[in-house]
């Protein structure tokens, strides 16, 4: 059958045949299934309350992640396992250990926000054995509260990290056998599913080939992987976005892979799949992606798609251009690459064609003797949007002076920039505090930057200097940042 | 009524005093607690959405309401003319807020009208079509370009005045001039606004309402219906959260609702959107602070002169109260020898302002402690070495007059400061900061403890007053209900405490029940702290009525004396005989004796004549002090708190557990107000940060690194309050202000600690970049 699209919601096969291509996840759990725990607190991805896990098969293994259900399309459902709050409780309703914690720890006061706090310390607690305090911050990056100043949600997570109780217990692992093949018997069939729902269209191609045919027959239609930011076109903009083609299920841009050009990331890979690789290569760029979103956006959204909506405040686009990233799109007629900065034109404006999709991107591999930096500049240090980012890479010569200088900026421009002025003053000359200094002016000649609600005009324009004083001053071995953690605590 | 003779007994479950969860925690951390959006839906439910203005100021010349009505799922649209009462929420009674705007539009995102939809998504999709043709009118939204523009005030302003300042200030040796500007704030509780309202036969109507003021919203629903208070129920079991805006803000989805629903015979729900709520809802107020302060070389106050103008916003709602409050807590914990203080309650062509716990409080006293580091700076002192200088003094020191001329009487800020001052050791730390400062060209370190001294009382003296409803059912199991709202700050869980305790009854005995104007009326909101003084106090009048109808049955039935009656742990000793709670409770029964009771209660002691300036407005003070270390970063202005210590008074706690979260959440809370949380609105009068996409509260990794919080356990109400204990609600909020100190420390170290940093607030990483430049090219 390829009319419905098939996924389990706790314990319940569900085929679902009827949905618009807008339909959220949460929608869908309150208004349609009466499952009234995951709550409504701003319809943007940003406050957590309705959060829920979603159980999927990445390589040969059944990996839950914390999800974002006002934003989180139905259609994208396909081949998951959702898991609510309502499942955690034991029939008896006996608490989950989680759940236990944060109520001895006193974590809820009004408990609106609770539930959601309760699914992302679950998903924490299944995945991280007595995380540390700054793991613990990175999975509630995501969850506002606004009552408890979250300390005692915090002393719940320490809590419970030490309880493992039966598997019999938990309501995932008693059943993972029997979830995981039911998911490899839903992946199985890979034919393309459409459901129509009036005039709109939900399409969700069975392989990539499939994907290229689609976008051929509707070269107007919007492709969705994480939907974080196509999400807010519908809660937010009410945006008409006909038909929807959702990818996040095509393991073929999911892949990962390192070779002689470098480390080839498929479009499809969540910022939570590809902080590991490339923290693992570009440390400074692992603590940038740590700093997208809260966790549950990191585990929906992806690259390609921060990439391929071509927003002039995206974090891994400037970081990536340092970096020197070639980006490759795909068609029915075949694929083309470019490096990474010519894909963006003007503001809203991307290199992209009718009918072409974003497949991969290849980062090169690290040079030993270069350094990088990526430095994101925001009110709040988690979970905000730049005011700007700036990322810096540098390679000296034998002489200590600069052979190689890619410097760019989001957050500075209508699109993420390349510094072209303060390269060029840099190009050649000695990597000293004064060549540093006699550049920092040429910023303002390479970036106009705009005043609104993140930041004044002057304050980027002072701070993206001050960044490149911040990189100086780290090249020269006096690292000087504020850290709320010391690295070998995290 | 002497509370003073209860003892906790602790051989039941939940007496007073001691640390219970909070009563809907299971509730919570399984998803089962029911908000408003979560209540089954009656069958035909529709649902509402706003149109909105957008223009900030503008004659509206037309409204063309055809596209909307045309759009799928549209049942109706509802507009003033509409409304059968009066159409106007203002809470003040000044006819200043119409319920849907007609002939002009005051703010960017005022109501014009409602859809009401089959769904939710069809009246929120129909409502964007409308076609209004407006003439702008000028426009201004903030506090210097309403002073430029001659802006009318929303209210009458107030004047606080003793003694001679206009010729102290001059002859003090010393004196400083300055200007500070406070951020306002969103409350961003997690549940947004939210009203469904159920139509019955005559002109009956059942709202339920997220709402921290029920009556409030009784009396407005009557009101827009032009119907009789008692034809209006509403009903709230919890909020998922209010701090203040769910005071009066909720009158507008509440009332419309019910106008839509008595229209159409049908249940109407109206959840606004969050950036829709918070373009529509007020906030609290930003100020501007104009101050002149006298002193000598000590540091010592001789004389404070200083002018609180406010925004906001298109109507006075509470302005009026707020920006009192802000004077009545310009000394924050200071005496003031001379002092003059002046309010100037703006009108700005933005959403109303409204409360937000501290009521204006906290803005009076950070503008106090800003006056305190101006003073340091100039003496060249520790800031903490001025304050503890001009603290108030004990009775009979000649320095415990405020500037409204009620006498401190329970001053306990000195010995609360000077127990934290140790237990952080502030002193070694600040030294080693400077030290530190020193070394250390990028990254620098500030210190700052700040005390707290907060009124408690609603200023309006006639709010003070609660009611309760006890009722005792035949299986001895009991009915609580009062007029205090929860919002999560536990009061329900307080409450049932206080009656579990009167009766010596296990807690799980005490139902806790849905607010309703049914069963208390006439109810003040939760509001000013003030919940469990007022309510506690109440359920205990209530519960001590029935408890005394029992002893005299129990003296007629077995013969016995009062003094032999005694209620043990869920039994009554009478006589030689112990009596299980319910077999008494049956046994009275059948002698016909009512087991229920209306309990009252209104705070003694408090006046206030605000004309004169003069009077005693609070019943007492509740204190705290807060010591906050942080970390700035003088190339980008980003900061760290890398340690926060807490001492707060909270009299005899009637539950430490719930009054930690209250201190530690409000801590929080405040150090978000003053720091990342910042309101932006656009030269078009467009409110820009609004959604958590763009208004950043704090999280997890923004609370203090370590985080020690005590309460002042020595501490006990000088007053007859319900067990000794304090109002916990805001006072604490004011702890943050700490943050905003150690912030502009660090940067006064730029300078040497020569110059006030005069950093603003909210100090966003951007001021106190835009701070730390300043210092440098000085």
């Amino acid at each position: 059958m390829t009319s419905a699209i098939r996924f389990i919601l706790n314990g319940e096969d569900v085929a679902l045949d009827d949905f618009a291509p807008t339909e959220t996840l949460l929608d869908y759990l309150r208004l349609r299934r009466r499952l009234t725990g995951s709550k409504e607190g701003c319809a943007e991805g940003d406050c957590g309350a309705c959060t829920v896990l979603v159980g999927r098969l990445i390589g040969g293994a059944l990996r839950y992640e914390s999800v974002n259900a006002c934003i989180r399309f139905v259609g994208s459902l396909h081949g998951t396992h959702v898991v609510t709050v309502e499942h955690l409780a034991g029939k008896n309703g006996e608490l989950h250990p989680v759940q236990q914690a944060m109520v001895d720890c006193h974590g809820s006061q009004c408990g609106f926000c609770t539930p959601g706090f309760v699914m992302s310390l679950y998903g924490l607690w299944m995945t991280t054995e007595n995380p540390t305090r700054a793991e613990i911050e990175t999975a509630l990056q995501g969850n506002l509260c606004r009552c408890t100043g979250y300390e005692p949600i915090v002393k719940a997570a320490e809590q419970v990290a030490m309880q493992r109780p039966s598997a019999l217990f938990d309501p995932i692992e008693r059943d993972r056998a029997e979830i995981m093949a039911k998911l490899w018997t839903i992946r199985s069939s890979s034919e393309t599913i459409r459901i129509s729902k009036g005039e709109n269209q939900a399409i969700i191609p069975g392989t990539l080939s499939d994907l290229e045919e689609v976008l051929a027959e509707h070269p107007g239609a919007t492709i969705v992987a994480g939907a974080t930011d196509v999400g807010l076109w519908v809660t937010k903009q009410m945006r008409p976005i006909n038909p929807v083609v959702f990818i996040n299920h095509l393991t073929d841009l999911q892949t990962i892979t390192e070779d002689e050009t470098g480390i080839v990331i498929g479009a499809g890979v969540t910022y939570t799949q590809a902080f590991e690789v490339l923290e693992s290569h570009y440390p400074a760029l692992g603590r940038l992606i740590d700093r997208i979103g809260g966790q549950q956006v990191r585990n929906m959204g992806t690259i390609g798609g921060n990439i391929a909506n071509g927003s002039p405040i995206g974090d891994t686009p400037p970081a990536l251009i340092a970096l020197g990233t070639e980006l490759t799109l795909r068609s029915a007629t075949g694929s083309r690459s470019m490096p990474l900065e010519q894909y963006f034109i003007e503001y809203g404006k991307q290199d992209r064609q009718p009918g072409e999709f974003v497949e991969k991107f290849t980062v090169p591999l690290p040079d030993e003797e270069a350094y990088y930096a990526a430095y994101k500049i925001s009110k709040r240090r988690d979970e905000d949007i730049s005011a700007l980012c700036g990322t810096f890479y540098l390679k000296l010569d034998g002489e200590g002076c600069v052979e190689t200088c890619r410097i760019a900026f989001g957050g500075m421009a209508g699109t993420p920039k390349r510094a072209n002025h303060v390269e060029n003053g840099l190009a050649g000359r000695p990597w000293t505090w004064n060549t540093v200094a006699s550049v920092r002016d040429l910023f303002d000649e390479d970036y106009t930057p705009l005043t609104d609600w993140r930041a004044t005009a002057e304050y980027r324009a002072l701070t993206a200097k001050n960044l490149l004083t911040r990189f100086f001053l780290e090249t020269a071995g006096q690292p000087q940042e504020l850290s709320r953690f010391e690295p070998e605590e995290a | 009524m002497d509370t003073t003779t209860f003892e906790a007994k602790h051989t039941i479950n939940g007496p007073m005093h001691t640390s219970l969860r909070h009563d809907s925690a299971h509730k919570h951390v399984t998803g089962t607690a029911e908000y408003i959006d979560d209540i089954p839906e009656p069958a035909g439910t529709l649902h509402a959405a706003l149109g909105m203005a957008d223009r900030a100021h503008a004659e509206i010349l037309s409204i063309d309401l055809t596209a909307v009505r045309a759009a799928p799922g549209v049942v109706d649209v509802i507009t003033a003319a509409d409304i059968p009462g009066i159409n106007d929420v203002a809470s003040t009674g000044q006819h200043d807020e119409p319920l849907l705007a007609t002939d002009k539009v005051e703010f960017h995102g005022q109501p014009i009208f409602v859809v009401i939809g089959e769904t939710r998504e069809h009246a929120r999709r129909a409502a964007r079509l409308a076609k209004i043709e407006y003439r702008d009118l000028p426009h201004w939204t903030d506090i210097d370009s309403a002073l430029a523009n001659d802006a009318p005030l929303v209210v009458k302003p107030m004047t606080l005045k003793r003694g001679e300042p206009e010729t102290e200030i001059e002859k003090a040796p010393l004196r400083v001039q300055g200007q500070m500007y406070i951020g306002g704030q969103e409350h961003f509780y997690l549940e947004s606004q939210i009203a469904m309202a159920i139509p019955g036969e005559d002109e009956d109507i059942l709202v339920w309402s997220s709402t921290q003021h029920p009556s409030e919203v009784q009396h407005m629903v009557a009101h827009v219906l032009g119907c009789a208070n008692n034809a209006v129920e509403v009903k709230t079991r919890r909020m998922g959260g209010g701090f203040g805006g769910k005071e009066t803000q909720g009158n507008l989805f509440a009332c419309l609702a019910a106008v839509a629903a008595k229209k159409l015979n049908r249940a109407v729900k109206f959840r606004p959107d969050r950036d829709e709520d918070m373009a529509v809802t007020g906030k609290r107020h930003d100020f501007r602070v104009d101050y002149d302060l006298a002193f000598d070389e000590e540091g010592r106050i001789h004389a404070v002169d200083a002018t609180f103008a406010a925004r906001c916003g298109f109507s006075a709602d509470l302005s009026g109260p707020v920006t009192d409050r802000a004077l009545f807590h310009a000394d924050s914990s200071y005496f003031y020898p001379h002092v003059h203080l002046t309010s100037k309650p703006l009108k700005t062509h933005t959403c109303s302002n409204t409360a937000f716990r501290g009521f204006g409080g906290p803005q009076g006293m950070v503008g106090g402690e800003r006056f305190i580091e101006e003073i340091a700076y100039v003496v060249g002192k520790d800031p903490l070495d001025i304050r503890k200088l001009n603290f108030y003094g004990q009775p009979g020191s000649g320095r415990t007059l405020t500037p409204y001329h009620q006498e401190v009487e329970d001053n306990i800020i000195l010995k609360l400061v000077e127990e934290l001052e140790a237990s952080s050791d502030y002193r070694a730390r600040r030294q080693a900061i400077i030290e530190f400062n020193e070394n250390s060209p990028v990254i620098r370190k500030g210190i700052a403890l700040t005390p707290v001294k907060f009124g408690i009382s609603f200023t309006m003296t006639a709010y003070n007053q609660a009611g309760a409803l006890v009722h005792i059912y035949q299986d001895g199991s009991i009915h609580l209900n009062h007029g205090g709202t929860e919002m999560g700050q536990g009061l329900y869980t307080k409450v049932a405490q206080v009656v579990a305790d009167t009766f010596n009854v296990d807690i799980d005995r005490v139902k806790i029940t849905a607010t309703t104007t049914g069963k208390v009326p006439n109810t003040s909101a939760t509001a000013a702290s003030s919940g469990s003084d007022l309510n506690g106090m109440a359920a205990y009048d209530a519960a001590r009525q029935i408890k005394e109808r029992l002893i005299d049955f129990a003296c007629r039935q077995w013969k016995v004396e009062k003094e032999q009656v005694e209620f043990l742990a869920n039994r009554v000793r009478v006589g030689e005989d112990e009596v299980p709670f319910d077999t008494l409770v049956r046994a009275a029964y059948y002698d016909r004796v009512q087991l229920s009771a209306a309990g009252f209660y209104k705070t003694p002691k408090i006046h206030w004549d605000r004309a004169a300036g003069k009077g005693r407005p609070f019943y007492y003070f509740a204190y705290g002090a807060a010591c906050s270390e942080v970390s700035i970063d003088t190339l980008t202005g980003e900061y760290l708190v890398d340690r926060t210590d807490i001492l707060h008074d909270v009299g005899k706690s009637l539950n430490p557990a719930i009054d930690i979260g209250q201190v530690e959440g409000a801590f929080v809370q405040g150090m978000g107000w003053l720091t990342t949380e910042e309101l932006w609105w656009d030269t078009k009068g467009r409110l820009r940060t609004h959604a958590p996409s763009t208004y950043k509260i704090p999280l997890a990794s923004d609370r203090p690194k370590i985080f020690n919080v005590k309460l002042a356990e020595w501490s006990e109400n000088k007053e007859a309050t319900i067990g000794r204990s304090k109002a916990v609600g805001e006072p604490p909020f004011m702890l943050g202000i700490s943050v905003l100190e150690a912030l502009s420390m660090a940067v006064a170290s730029i300078a040497d600690y020569t110059v006030c940093p005069r950093l603003d607030a909210p100090a966003t990483p951007e001021r106190v970049l835009m701070a730390v430049e300043r210092l440098k090219a000085m």
